[in-house]
């Protein structure tokens, strides 16, 4: 029996996940055009003041981030729980962490990722300097992983409930305030001149820490779920 | 071999069935019985490994399944009420996915053999969507025929399929037996392999 390694399972599902999302951009879309639209309507409710939008800029962008996740956690795994994959994945000769690491990683590649590549972009509308716009897009780059892999978890544990999708989110929001916190100050800190190394440091520790334990611990929330 | 002693389930606070115990040796086809809401769906997926039985151990190959683990995994396959085939994804793609994930990666053309055995011939790159009820259960019944699981475990596998589709499954099971396989399922319509005496298991 010509067996799947662990990498050839975590490549072939992110394959599926990604083959799944291109046939049907839409899904993938509403979260960018979300988080877009989140973040350029502060400039038009606060006023055109230059120094105000530049102070707020990193929140916006972070709470908009945030919020924009919280959309898609619905359908990390609900569509396959409804059409019963799910239930085949269960199956998997590997481990079932492995397995859900590997939705996770499809998930941020098609809802974290899209808001990191854009965000720079819309930094600008905030005329927020150069460096502050890099620090940003690292802080994205560590933080929205840790938040798909949190929001795995929330997404686990109310799988098949009733307002699943509304639940998730007051599940998932509390959890995710410490990488709220240290991303926008890696770019307030960028901003007002000091260094942003320890915001980012520590957004770095709260990724390898969800690495070790979120996958295991939302696998053991599917498994009650599927009961 | 797939032996059961002493099992006890239940569906939240009500019990469905206790102190169950059969044995399922190689080639031997076994029918489970029962009223709607009987626990047969249960019983079922307690076999899988998704419900943790109140009481009792189901051993295979005379190791408990808890301890086995992924090797269990790899020597069933299951096939529940749910097709677990998307919709945006072809016949093909399906089969071959979730062939994949099950531990036994197939190549195009034994997937699309496969398909066209199940009378899917010409619609092996349709989108399982346009793809009628019968249709999608065949592609789901699809796996069965590239999987090398020992154990197949298969709930009401012939809803939605005409009187062909069902004598081909008569067939493919009858072919699993006769290379030692075992099969266990629950059924409401009549499904009769020749030259195989069906065990009947009732749950009441």
């Amino acid at each position: 029996m010509n067996k799947l390694s662990l990498l050839g399972l975590v490549s072939l599902v992110i394959k599926r996940d990604l083959t799944l999302a291109m046939r049907r951009r839409a899904d993938v879309l509403t979260t960018l055009i979300f988080f877009v639209l989140v973040v350029s309507l502060f400039p038009l409710a606060v006023g055109s003041e230059i120094d105000m939008l530049r102070k707020m800029a990193p929140g916006v962008v972070w709470v908009a981030a945030l919020l924009a996740s919280m959309l898609s956690l619905g359908r990390m795994f609900s569509a396959d729980y409804l059409d019963g994959t799910l239930e085949q994945m269960l199956l998997v000769p590997q481990s079932l962490s492995m397995l859900v690491l590997s939705k996770i990683l499809a998930h941020w590649m098609l809802s974290g990722l899209p808001l990191v590549l854009i965000a720079p972009v819309l930094g600008l509308q905030f005329d927020m300097s150069g460096p502050s716009l890099w620090v940003l897009v690292l802080a994205l780059l560590i933080g929205t992983p840790v938040l798909s892999m949190i929001g795995a978890f929330g997404a686990a544990l109310t799988l098949g409930l009733r307002g699943g999708g509304v639940l998730v989110s007051l599940l998932v929001l509390p959890l995710c305030i410490p990488v709220l916190i240290f991303g926008a100050g890696a770019v307030t800190a960028m901003t007002s001149g000091v260094s942003p190394a320890p915001n980012l440091s520590l957004l770095g520790a709260f990724l390898l820490m969800s690495l070790l334990f979120t996958p295991w611990v939302s696998a053991q929330a599917l498994r009650i779920s599927m009961e | 071999m797939l032996e059961v002693t002493g099992l006890s389930c239940a569906r939240g606070e009500q019990p469905l069935f206790a102190n169950l115990s059969f044995v399922l040796k190689a080639g031997e086809l076994m029918q489970v019985q029962g009223a709607n809401g009987s626990g047969k769906t249960t019983l079922l997926r307690t076999l899988c490994g998704f419900i943790q039985p109140l009481a009792g151990e189901i051993r295979w190959q005379g190791e408990s399944i808890r301890d086995l683990d992924g090797e269990y995994r790899s020597d069933i396959i299951y096939l529940g009420h749910l097709n677990a085939i998307k919709d945006e994804l072809n016949a093909l793609e399906n089969l071959r996915i979730s062939s994949a994930l099950s531990g036994c990666g197939v190549s195009d053309s034994v997937a699309i053999a496969a398909l066209r055995r199940m009378g899917l011939r010409g619609r092996e790159t349709f989108p399982v969507k346009v793809l009628s009820q019968g249709q999608r259960r065949r592609v789901a019944l699809a796996r069965l025929l590239v999987s090398k699981a020992h154990l197949w475990i298969l709930d009401e596998p012939l809803t939605a399929l005409d009187v062909g589709a069902v004598g081909l499954m008569q067939g493919l099971i009858g072919e699993h037996l006769g290379k030692r396989g075992m099969v266990i399922f629950t059924t409401h319509q009549t499904l009769e392999v020749a030259g195989v005496e069906m065990r009947r298991l009732s749950l009441s």
